[in-house]
């Protein structure tokens, strides 16, 4: 009986059946830990990013209604702000770590590999920068008159 | 020993698995990429009304409209699949009803895609000029 493909590169040997031994995991060190971070981060984002498409883009004529007015209402809320933000350090971690296992798996040499991987990660942290400073320093007073 | 028919000229004929874990792959890929658009294009929000509601008019485009649906298919996607591996990494035993689990991962996908596709369709064919 066929298994379900592995989720990330490392496969480990023996039995690859299916039953009570479940999925191949990485058995220690920082596989583990990345391993362990893809599954509590993608716990949160189902609620954070799922529940973001939902309000931003779905409901209520969904990014019909969204202009610089939208934003600077929506932002006035700490709530929101603190939700943006945990969205954007989650998704960029948990992003840029799985182009790190794709990379992994299709970039055999290790010196495009390592290239290729950090490159990704200064995109991922310049953004990270961008974001975080335009959450925290918003401030729609500079435009009067347009919330 | 003779080749049967089946091994001759026809897809690879894995488990069901491969293609979630490939679909898996893809809609990550999808979700990362336009993340980083997203992000620069929400940081404009900082140079003020006029710059930012020049840019958010790219979305109120019904192309981008429909790619904003395959988005919102992409994480959806991504968010119930994730949940299936999670069920299977953390209970093993569920492993043996794979198929099933998986069967049922894509009907909770493809069902919650239904009033999604008709609320959001409708501002499409709108801004189309369908509607």
């Amino acid at each position: 009986m066929a298994v379900e493909a592995p989720e990330r590169s490392t496969p480990a040997p023996g039995d690859r059946s299916p039953g009570i031994r479940g999925r191949e995991r990485p058995v220690g060190g920082f596989e583990l830990w990345s391993w362990l971070f893809m599954r509590i981060s993608g716990l949160v984002l189902l609620v954070l990013a799922v529940g973001h498409v939902l309000i931003m883009h779905v409901w209520d004529d969904g990014v019909d209604r969204v202009d610089f007015g939208f934003v600077a209402a929506r932002w006035q809320s700490p709530f929101w702000r603190t939700w943006d933000w945990a969205l954007l350090v989650l998704a960029l971690i948990h992003g840029i770590n799985g182009l790190r296992i794709i990379v992994q798996d299709y970039v055999r040499w290790p010196g495009v590999r390592f290239a290729i991987d950090m490159a990704f990660f200064v995109i991922g942290f310049g953004l990270f920068v961008l974001g975080t400073v335009v959450v925290f320093t918003f401030d729609p007073s500079q435009w009067p008159g347009t919330v | 020993m003779a080749k049967r028919k089946s091994d001759v000229g026809t897809l690879y004929k894995g488990s069901p698995g491969q293609w979630s874990w490939l679909l898996h792959r893809i809609t990550g890929v999808a979700v990362i990429l336009f993340l980083f658009a997203h992000v620069v294009d929400t940081a404009v929000v900082g140079w003020g009304p006029e710059a930012y509601n020049r840019v958010v008019s790219v979305y109120h485009n019904w192309v981008v409209k429909l790619l904003e649906l395959g988005l919102v298919a992409a994480v959806l996607y991504h968010a119930i699949n994730g949940v299936k591996i999670m069920v299977f990494d953390f209970w093993p035993a569920t492993t043996r009803h794979m198929k099933g689990i998986a069967l049922a991962s894509t009907i909770i996908f493809v069902l919650s895609m239904i009033p999604i596709t008709w609320i959001m369709g409708q501002g499409i064919l709108e801004d189309a000029g369908v509607l």
